[in-house]
C-alpha cells in the first residue's frame, strides 16, 4: 500500500539556463532573479535627481538585456526595496544602461547614498515601448514636463542615432524652475550635432534665466505642426499630458499617433500584484506606453 | 476522467491511508461564533476522525495554502561590498481533503492569473503541482450564490472529487495519482442506479439555492455604471479593513516588502497579501493617491471581481461563496451591491 504523493519538480530544461531572460517565457522560473549590476558612474543632475550608470556584471546577461525606448526596469536595492524606473539610455548601448532617479521615498533615498561600485539588482525590461520604427519618415515632437525628460531621453537617443530617418525633431521641455532642468549638459549636442530643435520654458525664472516663462503649452507657438506627418510622445504629470494631447488633438494629429507614458504604483512589473491597474488594464504589461485613444478609453486614467 | 463509486467505509480507509503517508490538510471546527454556530477552518490533520467533512464553509478559503499571507520570494546574503541572491520555491507534497466545488473553481481562476501570462509564478505553481486535492460536494448555505455564477459544480482542477449519494460516494477521478491510490481499496463501476442517484443529488443541491444574483450582462454594466451613485452609497459604509480580500478565495493582489534580518547579514523579499480596499493600495511616492475615495476603492474591487481583467480572459473572478459578505462588519455583500447596480441600469 503506497499513498505517498510524489514530489513534482517544476524545473524543466530551459529553465535551468543560466540567465533570466524577461523577454521570453522560457525563463519563467527566474522571474524574481535579478541581474547583478555595478554602479560605474553617478551624475548629480539636480538637488533631487541623480543619473546612475549601471553595468550588468555577467557578460551573457549583459548581452541578453535588450530593451526598447519607453520600457522600464525594476531596480533592486537589496535590503531596501525595488523601484520601477524608465530606462533613459540609448537602446543601442550594450555596455551599460542609465537610470535617472528622483529622491522620492524610502528606497530612492537609500539609492541616492549609493557610491561608485555599489552592487544593485536589475529585472526587466518590462512594458510596452514607443513605436520608433513606425515614426520613420515623419516629424517627431517630444514633449516633456519635469522628470518626464528621463523616459524621453531614450527616444531622443534613438532619433539622434537614426537622424536621417526622421524629418524635423522637436523637443519641448518645461519645468517649474531653471534649477530643475535635467541633462542640461547635453542640450548643446542635441541641437548642434543631432539637429534637434530644443524649446524650453519654466514656470518661474530666476535672475540668470533668459528663456521663456509660462506653461509648456505656450511653446506650441514655436513649432508649425503638419498633422498628417507628425508623431508625438508626451511624458510628464497627468495634468500636463491632458492639456497637451487635448491641444494637439485640436491641431488634427490622429490620436493613435500621440503616445504617453503612465505612472502608477508598481510592485511586480509582471501583471500579478494589481497595484498598477487603471480600470481593467495593467500599466506594467499593457503599458506604460499607451496611445492617446487607449488612454481615453481607460476607466480612471486621467 | 474516470467515474467510480466507493462505499463510505472504504473511503475512510482510503483517506486514512493518505493522511498516514502525507502532510494532510482538512476541514476542522476551530471555534464557535457568537450565535453558537461552529466555525470551520482548513488545518493540518493527523487522522480521519479529526476532520469535519460535513462542514458548512470554512471561514478563510483554501487559497491561503497556495498563496500564504506572507511568503519569501527571495533572499539576499550580504558579504563585504557584495551580496548573493537565492530564490527558493520548492515545496513538499501534501494533500488537501474536502474542498468544495466553488473553492476548486476559485483555484482554477487563480491558475489562469498566476500560471498564465508571460510571467508565471513559480511559487504558486510549485504549491499547486505538489498538492493532492480531494474535492467534495455539499449543501449550499442560505447566502451562497455560486449557482448564479455557474460555479456550483466543478469539472477540473482536482485529483479526485466525491459526490455524496447516500451510503456511497460517486467519484470523479482526474489524475493517474488518484487512480493508483484507489487501487489500494475497493471501488466499483457506477451502476445505473448510482447514476440516477448522482443526478438526483445534483438536482437537489441545485434547487437548494435561495440567494440569486443577477449576472446577465453584468460585465458591460460594470463599465457603463462606472459613475453610478450605488458606489458612493456602499463605499461610504466601507471601513477599508481589507477583511473581504483576506477571506476571498480569488483575491490575489499583493505587495512586496523587503526586510533586513537581525544581524544585518541578510534580507528577505516577501510577498504579502494586500487588499485594494486598503487606503494606500494605489498611493505613490510623494503622497498622490490614484484612488483617494472609499467608493473608488470598493468599486475597484467589484470591478475586478465582476468585470474581470484581460489576464483572466475578461471573465468574472467571483465564485459566489459570500465569504466577503459574511466577514464584512459594514454589511457590504455582493448580492445587495450587484442587484442594486442591475436595477439601477
Ligand atoms: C513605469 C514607471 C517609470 C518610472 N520611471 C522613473 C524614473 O525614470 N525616474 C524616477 O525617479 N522615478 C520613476 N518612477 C517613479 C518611481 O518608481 C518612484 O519614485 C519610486 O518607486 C519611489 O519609491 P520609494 O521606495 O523611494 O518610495 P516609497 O514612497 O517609499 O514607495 C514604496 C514603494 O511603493 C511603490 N511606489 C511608490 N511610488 C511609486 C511610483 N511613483 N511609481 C511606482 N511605484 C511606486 C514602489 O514599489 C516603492 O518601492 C517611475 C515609475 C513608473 C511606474
Ligand atoms: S463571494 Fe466574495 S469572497 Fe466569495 S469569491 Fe465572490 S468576492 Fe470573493
Ligand atoms: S470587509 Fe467590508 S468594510 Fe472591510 S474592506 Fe471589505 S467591504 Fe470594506
Ligand atoms: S506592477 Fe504588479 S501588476 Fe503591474
Amino acid at each position: 500500500m503506497d499513498y505517498k504523493v510524489p514530489k513534482q519538480d517544476i524545473n524543466t530544461d530551459p529553465l535551468l539556463s543560466k540567465s533570466p531572460d524577461f523577454n521570453r517565457k522560457s525563463a519563467v522560473m527566474k522571474t524574481d532573479k535579478v541581474y547583478k549590476c555595478e554602479i560605474i558612474n553617478i551624475v548629480e543632475l539636480t538637488e533631487f535627481e541623480k543619473l546612475f550608470r549601471l553595468k550588468i556584471a555577467d557578460r551573457t546577461e549583459r548581452e541578453l538585456f535588450d530593451f526598447r525606448p519607453g520600457q522600464f526596469a525594476m531596480l533592486e536595492v537589496p535590503g531596501f526595496g525595488e523601484v520601477p524606473l524608465s530606462i533613459t539610455s540609448s537602446a543601442n548601448n550594450k555596455e551599460y544602461i542609465e537610470l535617472c532617479v528622483r529622491k522620492a521615498g524610502r528606497t530612492t533615498e537609500v539609492l541616492h547614498q549609493a557610491r561608485l561600485g555599489t552592487k544593485l539588482g536589475l529585472r526587466g525590461p518590462f512594458g510596452t515601448s514607443f513605436p520608433m520604427e513606425e515614426m520613420a519618415g515623419c516629424n517627431i515632437l517630444l514633449i516633456a514636463g519635469g522628470l518626464g525628460l528621463a523616459p524621453l531621453r531614450a527616444p531622443i537617443y534613438w532619433a539622434s542615432e537614426n537622424r536621417n530617418q526622421f524629418k524635423e525633431v522637436h523637443v519641448l521641455y518645461g519645468t517649474k524652475e531653471p534649477a530643475q532642468m535635467l541633462f542640461t549638459y547635453q542640450y548643446g549636442e542635441w541641437e548642434k550635432v543631432n539637429n534637434i530643435k530644443l524649446h524650453t520654458i519654466v514656470e518661474k525664472g530666476d535672475s540668470d534665466w533668459k528663456g521663456r516663462t509660462g506653461l509648456i503649452t505656450e511653446l506650441f507657438d514655436e513649432v508649425t505642426i503638419d498633422p498628417q506627418n507628425t508623431y508625438v510622445i508626451v511624458c510628464g504629470p497627468p495634468v500636463m499630458f491632458k492639456f497637451v494631447c487635448h491641444h494637439l488633438n485640436g491641431e488634427g494629429i490622429p490620436m493613435n499617433r500621440m503616445f504617453v507614458s503612465l505612472e502608477r504604483r508598481m510592485h511586480c512589473g509582471m501583471g500579478k500584484c494589481c497595484r498598477c491597474m487603471v480600470g481593467s488594464t495593467f500599466t506594467c504589461v499593457d503599458g506604460p506606453v499607451f496611445d492617446y485613444w487607449s488612454v481615453l478609453n481607460l476607466k480612471e486614467a486621467i | 476522467m474516470i467515474n467510480k463509486v466507493i462505499t463510505k467505509g472504504e473511503f475512510e480507509k482510503f483517506i486514512s491511508g493518505i493522511i498516514d503517508a502525507n502532510e494532510t490538510i482538512g476541514p476542522k471546527q476551530v471555534d464557535t461564533d457568537r450565535d453558537g454556530k461552529p466555525v470551520y477552518q482548513f488545518r493540518q490533520v493527523k487522522s480521519f476522525g479529526e476532520m469535519d467533512l460535513d462542514y458548512t464553509i470554512t471561514y478563510s478559503s483554501v487559497k491561503n495554502f497556495f498563496l500564504p499571507f506572507r511568503e519569501e520570494l527571495s533572499r539576499f546574503d550580504f558579504s563585504e561590498k557584495d551580496w548573493d541572491q537565492t530564490v527558493e520555491y520548492r515545496v513538499n507534497p501534501r494533500a488537501i481533503i474536502g474542498v468544495r466545488p466553488c473553492d476548486i473553481n476559485a483555484l482554477n481562476i487563480l491558475d489562469k492569473v498566476l500560471i498564465g501570462g508571460a510571467y508565471p509564478s513559480p511559487y504558486y505553481l510549485a504549491r499547486r503541482r505538489n498538492t493532492f486535492l480531494v474535492g467534495m460536494d455539499h449543501e449550499p448555505l442560505e447566502d451562497c450564490f455560486c449557482e448564479s455564477l455557474g460555479q456550483d459544480t466543478v469539472h477540473r482542477g482536482f485529483n479526485l472529487f466525491c459526490e455524496d449519494i447516500g451510503d456511497k460516494y460517486y467519484l470523479t477521478i482526474m489524475s493517474s495519482k488518484a487512480f493508483r491510490f484507489l487501487e489500494n481499496v475497493k471501488v466499483t463501476d457506477p451502476t445505473k442506479e448510482d447514476d440516477i442517484k448522482f443526478h438526483e443529488r445534483r438536482k437537489r443541491l441545485r434547487d437548494m439555492f435561495k440567494t440569486k444574483v443577477e449576472m446577465t450582462g453584468l460585465q458591460s454594466v460594470m463599465d457603463i455604471e462606472f459613475k453610478s451613485p450605488v458606489w458612493k452609497k456602499w463605499g461610504d459604509k466601507c471601513l477599508n479593513c481589507g477583511s473581504c480580500a483576506m477571506v476571498c478565495p480569488t483575491c490575489y493582489c499583493y505587495g512586496i516588502e523587503e526586510n533586513i534580518d537581525v544581524g544585518l547579514k541578510s534580507s528577505r523579499k516577501e510577498r504579502v497579501q494586500y487588499s485594494c480596499n486598503l487606503v494606500d493600495f494605489a498611493e505613490v511616492a510623494g503622497g498622490h493617491n490614484f484612488r483617494p475615495l472609499k467608493e473608488d476603492r470598493l468599486k475597484y474591487r467589484y470591478y475586478h471581481h465582476y468585470r474581470g481583467f484581460a489576464q483572466n480572459g475578461d471573465e468574472p473572478i467571483c465564485v459566489g461563496c459570500n465569504r466577503c459578505g459574511r466577514a464584512c462588519l459594514a454589511g457590504i455583500n455582493p448580492k445587495d451591491v450587484i442587484n442594486e447596480l442591475q436595477l439601477e441600469s
